[in-house]
């Protein structure tokens, strides 16, 4: 396998310009005989359709939610980024490409990140003409606010709800080339395998989850835009349905996943209450200016906070971390929390949460300005755990909230499989190891409104101009045989063991050896025992009700089965990766002060893995990171 | 855009359809009311104002049926979104609550219906004036001498039946309270409410209501109780004095006379 | 703590459906509603029974696809608040709770709990847009929008389409959403150019799909969980009967 990366030569500014010139074009009364098939319908997706169909091409959208308009995208929260600079305070195209390659942690590609940031004020643009209701100042201009690792305010925001309305603006756009006829829409489908034909992807095998029945559809190009994989972790602050197997089924057919095990955790979630638990919810970040951090000194302490003398108390990020204390960046606070936990300080039933505690800060400003500032986040904290924050402190626990990795792509999103472009989070592209808060709703859009109709007709502009391959072509039919079997497999199975009970055993290791901090005994464990779970899942998963209607448990177990290998492929990727950066912790390598240690001769790389067959080890390929522009530096927030 | 496909197959067309038909209900039973409300005042303005109205001839034939078709409208529109909004839902819940619907509102049908009921009824009595003999329908001279309907004692008589005279109340009241919802709902369907104003509304309402019913009740209640009192001799039995300044010169022989050329007057 | 569940259980769309009863017992009351299917679920895998079906997918009240009928309210007892943000402490120990789909003719059932609303879809189709190629926008400070008219239209667009408002309506009727989604669009000047067409298309791919009439009861704007209000169904009658007589007027070009 070679990663051609296809980054276009030149000077950093002028790449993306080139490449635009450079690249074939195709004519326009030819797009209309182009099929394209675009999976999933979040912000990536839902903009790549709908301006593809803009342009000519016939395109057939799928997505395994009952509507366009549900996809995860719409929980994010904070807003996304574009250098406008409406702030006047020295935002440029330059800022944000360095922020994000320093967020990053150095490990994502100079030439991609440069051209996220130069499209980013055209999405602002597009979302403002779509109606997309932006947040605006007395005088009618847009508002903006800063997020985390950025010294500007370059964050665009809709009250607490910036990813419905920007996916709502793109489903209005998409919307309407359905209404136009000129994007078919499949709702309620499953892609479920990858179609290739000499090499080149041409079509996928999909599910419809109502009806059961499993359809074939072809097509020239395909675009997979099916987000992340953080429930990979069975708890994560993604939508439950979120799961990894449309990129999965890719990667088995031939595309590189690249970077699996770049996951990120966020310091601020609501803590597991219980075993039933379901899904995490993120409280902002911004807590952390008012709220102080603390754990009992002593383990096993379940005495309620109040009760709990000063001088018995911890506040340990203050302790550690002097000069940032509560505010130290997302990845070490959030290991720090586990440490004490692990150190069995931790609290609240489950012993998995430490204090946030505003006692402080009412004493200092009244409870008023504390309201003023947090009411809202107070008022979710109450709905979901019934107690006020006000009285005692907040219990905060991180928890898996996105993922950097993803199916390697070149500088056209195009996978390792001619003919297959990712999209989104789905992709590894632009994020490195670790992602800046209100970037990936930007890179979503620029993916799907701004580089990919630029980028497809490159390929598009190569292949023979002949019609897409009938359905009964015979890659069809093996593909289609494959997923009939494996349903029947799994319905016809007749275990003992639930499908969520599965889910959760796989999400444990994963989150116990492959989530905050990594070392190499866990990692080498958890390869022995993802596997053996595996097999057991095999032998003993037990998927009940029939194929021919809607069958969520099914739905569920296909998932899981992808699962699996995913997080085996994380925990071999963590394994190789013998540094620390961004969410990848490495216990191995860290300063004395605790803080991660890259390695930049011998991993400044992408891993690229391949799939070599069941049961056999992937192969990982490296794509060398090189940094013309930027000057790789450590970070240090003592 | 063909505007009766809007007017009367869209879903809020139909719904201005209603508004505007009820509006225009609306405004016939407040002038209506109004035109009653003269039943406080000497027998000859009310007789006088009948006089008028049924001296319009074609004129006034032009208006009832303008009402009729009006009326006939807002029912058939009621019915067809009744019937609409059933089929809408197939199957209902088991046990559906009412989160914030008023009364008013979810009995529209009810108060709708039994108002039908009661304006056929209403006509037949008054207007067709079959529901009685002859001698609930009395005749008058003015005090020009011009021989009129008496109206004024043929409302008078007409309530003096208490079973009738509830049944007027109650219905005046239903429709009142139709009104309570229809006069505000209305504004809606023409979208004229916003939140600005729709409390001042809702109060303007409610005051409207109560005085039209209000109205309404003190002449069937004024009617039933003797506070007014039929001043027609022949219809009262009694001999007027001559010098009455009320009557003036009329007396149950005047009267009587001019009888035959009332009723040919008028038909 | 423990409860008894009504809930409605149906093969599919074409199947008839009817109540069961199970028992759903070791609950906690800070679980939420979804959990303690999730729960109620897991018991009848163990029993060998079929779980049941039921819509979901952010739990966190955004994304608009849980939508049970819970005691006779679209999304339970809470006021502003959607199914998977219910949790079990708004119930007492020993309930019976009765758990619907959302019902509408044009909502049909597809299994269990789960309700097809693809009719919202087909009536965003029918205009739920402004219409603007990705590249061919001025810059978004351009229009200066009032921060009163830019709150407002964020009103109209928190609606996360759930259909609680159909579900509420006595009459199934979808105004509250239509409102909503053409009132965000003909508030903007962006929205401005397509407003009459938009609202006159709309309104008609509504009626076509089969939705009832409103009768200004407002149950919609009681049950939405994002308690958008019925101004917006005001607006949108006041928008379409000004392109209705606006089209009775205007020149025609050829
Ligand atoms: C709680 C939370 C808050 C966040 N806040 C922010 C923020 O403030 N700013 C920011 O920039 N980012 C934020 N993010 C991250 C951001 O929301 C996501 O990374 C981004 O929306 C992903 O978009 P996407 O289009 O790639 O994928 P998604 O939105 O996940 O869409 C995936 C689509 O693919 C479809 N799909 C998947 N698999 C299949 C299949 N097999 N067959 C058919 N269809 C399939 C799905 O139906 C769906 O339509 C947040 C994330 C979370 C969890
Ligand atoms: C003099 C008599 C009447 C008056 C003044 C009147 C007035 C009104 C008004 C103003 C409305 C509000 C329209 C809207 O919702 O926008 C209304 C609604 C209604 N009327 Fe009447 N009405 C009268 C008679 C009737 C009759 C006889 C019936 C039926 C049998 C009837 C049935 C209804 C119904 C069902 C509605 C509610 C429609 C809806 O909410 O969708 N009305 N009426
Ligand atoms: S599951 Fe998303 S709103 Fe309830």
């Amino acid at each position: 396998m070679i990663l051609d990366s296809k980054i276009p030569s030149g000077p950093l500014e002028e790449k993306w310009d080139k490449h635009i010139m450079d690249g074939k074009l195709v004519n326009p009364a030819n797009k209309r005989k182009y099929e394209i098939i675009v999976v999933g319908t979040g912000l990536a997706g839902a903009s790549a359709a709908s301006t593809l169909a803009e342009l000519g091409y016939s395109v057939k959208a799928f997505t395994f939610h009952d509507s366009p308009r549900r996809a995860h995208s719409i929980a994010a929260q904070g807003g996304i980024n574009a250098t406008k600079n409406y702030q006047n305070d020295g935002d440029s195209v330059y800022r944000l490409f360095y922020d994000t390659v320093k967020g990053g942690d150095f490990r994502s590609r100079e030439a991609n990140v440069y051209r996220l940031s130069q499209v980013s004020a055209n999405i602002i643009d597009q979302c403002v003409a779509l109606g997309v209701p932006f947040a605006r100042e007395y005088g009618g201009l847009l508002a903006n606010r800063s997020f985390g690792g950025a010294q500007v305010s370059r964050t665009f925001y809709a009250r607490g709800q910036t990813g419905q309305q920007l996916l709502l603006g793109a489903y209005s756009g998409l919307s309407r080339q359905i209404g136009l006829g000129n994007v078919e829409l499949f709702a309620n489908r499953e892609m479920l395998e990858l179609v290739v034909i000499d090499g080149h992807a041409k079509g996928i095998i999909t599910r419809d989850v109502i009806t059961g029945s499993i359809e074939k559809h072809s097509a020239h190009a395909v675009v997979l835009a099916t987000g992340g994989y953080s429930n990979v972790f069975y708890l994560s602050t993604s939508a439950l349905n979120s799961n990894v197997t449309a990129a999965w089924r890719a990667h088995r057919k031939g595309a590189a996943f690249a970077n699996p095990c770049y996951t990120q955790i966020h310091p601020t979630c609501i803590p597991v209450s219980g075993d039933y638990q379901s899904k995490l919810t993120l409280m902002s970040e911004s807590l952390r200016n008012d709220g102080r951090i603390w754990a009992p000194k002593n383990p096993g302490d379940k005495r309620p906070a109040d009760q709990i003398p000063e001088d018995e108390r911890d506040y340990y990020l203050e302790r550690k971390y002097p000069s940032f204390g509560n505010l130290a960046p997302r990845d070490i606070s959030s290991r720090s929390a586990k440490e004490v936990c692990d150190e069995g300080r931790g609290v609240g039933e489950t012993g998995l949460g430490v204090y946030l505690d505003f006692k402080d800060a009412i004493d200092r400003l009244g409870e008023d300005v504390i309201r003023e500032r947090y009411g809202n986040l107070f008022d979710i904290y109450h709905e979901i755990t019934g107690e006020s924050a006000y009285q005692q402190p907040m219990r905060i626990y991180p928890a898996v909230h996105y993922t950097m990795g993803g199916l390697w792509v070149d500088y056209n999103l195009m996978s390792t499989i001619p003919g297959c472009f990712v999209l989104g989070e789905a992709n590894f592209s632009d994020h490195g190891a670790n992602r800046l808060g209100a970037s990936a709703l930007m890179q979503g859009l620029a993916d799907g409104y701004f580089v990919l109709p630029y980028t497809i007709p490159h390929y598009l502009a190569e292949v023979p101009r002949e019609p897409a391959p009938p359905i009964d072509h015979p890659e069809f039919a093996k593909a289609e045989e494959e997923v009939v079997n494996r349903t029947k497999a799994l319905l016809e199975n007749n275990g003992k063991q639930s499908v969520n009970s599965f889910h959760k055993r796989l999400g444990k290791i994963i989150w116990d050896k492959c989530g905050m901090a990594r070392n190499k005994s866990g990692l080498e464990e958890a390869i022995k025992e993802i596997p053996a779970l595996r097999q057991e899942f095999e032998e003993d998963v037990r998927v009940l009700g029939a194929g021919d209607n809607l069958n969520q448990s099914l739905e569920m177990a296909g998932r899981v089965a992808d699962f699996f290998e995913l997080g085996e492929l994380m925990c071999r990727d963590a394994l190789a990766r013998e540094e620390s950066c961004g969410g990848h912790f490495r216990e191995e390598h860290q300063y004395e002060d605790g803080e991660a240690k890259r390695d930049d001769e011998g991993f400044s790389h992408v891993s690229a893995w391949e799939w070599k067959g069941k049961d056999q080890p992937q192969v990982c390929h490296n794509e060398k990171l090189e940094y013309e522009r930027v000057k790789m530096v450590t970070r240090s927030y003592k | 855009m063909n505007i009766l496909h809007v007017l009367f197959k869209s879903s809020i067309g139909k719904k201005i359809t209603m508004a505007v038909t009820g509006f225009i209900l609306f405004g016939f039973v407040i002038g209506h009311l109004s035109g009653n409300l003269q039943i406080f005042a000497h027998p000859d303005k009310i007789n006088a104002y009948a006089h008028f109205l049924e001296a319009l001839g074609p004129g006034l034939w032009l208006i009832r049926l303008f009402l009729l078709a009006i009326l006939i409208i807002h029912v058939w529109l009621a019915a067809q979104l009744t019937l609409e909004n059933k089929a809408a839902r197939p199957q209902g819940y088991q046990n559906q609550i009412t989160l914030r619907a008023t009364l008013a509102s979810r009995y529209m049908r009810v108060t709708g219906v039994i108002v039908l009921v009661f304006i056929v009824y209403h006509l037949l009595h008054f207007t067709v004036r079959v529901t009685h003999g002859p001698e609930a329908y009395p005749n008058t001279v003015l005090i020009d001498g011009t021989p009129v309907r008496d109206v004024h004692s043929m409302i008078i008589l007409g309530f003096q039946n208490p079973l009738i005279s509830i049944f007027y109340i109650l219905a005046v009241g239903l429709l009142s309270w139709h009104l309570r919802h229809g006069l505000v709902s209305m504004f809606q369907s023409i979208g004229w409410q916003t939140r600005t104003w729709s409390k001042a509304l809702n109060k303007i309402v409610l005051a409207v209501c109560v005085l039209y019913f209000l109205g309404n009740a003190l002449i069937v209640g004024a009617a039933m109780s003797g506070q007014v009192r039929i001043q027609n001799p022949q219809v009262a039995g009694y001999v007027c004095r001559t010098d009455c300044e009320i009557c003036g010169l009329r007396n149950a022989a005047t009267i009587a006379e001019s009888d035959e050329a009332a009723s040919d007057n008028q038909s | 703590m423990k409860v008894t569940l009504r809930v409605w259980r149906q093969k599919d769309g074409n199947s008839q459906g009817k109540f069961e009863e199970y028992a759903a017992e070791g609950l906690n009351p800070n679980m939420s509603f979804l959990e303690m299917l999730d729960v109620v679920n897991e018991d009848l895998i163990e029993k060998g029974e079929e779980p049941i079906a039921f819509a979901y997918d952010c739990r966190e009240g955004i994304c608009g696809t849980c939508s049970c009928m819970i005691n006779g309210k679209p999304h339970g007892p809470e006021n502003g608040a959607t199914t998977c943000q219910t949790y079990m402490r708004s119930f007492k120990d020993g309930d019976v709770i009765v758990v619907e789909p959302f019902r509408a003719k044009a909502f049909p059932v597809q299994k269990d709990l789960v309700t097809d609303r693809a009719a919202f879809d087909s009536i965003m189709q029918a205009g739920g847009y402004i219409t603007s190629r990705a590249g061919s926008c001025q810059d978004a400070n351009a229009i200066p929008i009032s921060k009163e008219i830019a709150d407002l239209a964020m009103d109209a667009a928190a609606c996360i389409g759930c259909g609680a408002c159909v579900a509420a309506c006595k009459n199934s009727s979808a105004m509250l959403f239509v409102s909503a989604k053409a009132g965000q669009l003909n508030l903007l000047p962006q929205g401005q150019p397509e407003k009459d067409s938009r609202v006159v298309n709309m309104v008609s791919a509504m009626d076509e799909a089969g939705f009832g009439n409103c009768t200004n009861q407002y149950e919609c704007s009681a049950a939405c969980p994002k308690l958008i209000s019925e101004e917006f169904i005001s607006k949108m009658n006041r928008d379409y009967l000004s392109a209705s007589v606006k089209g009775l007027f205007s020149a025609k070009a050829l």
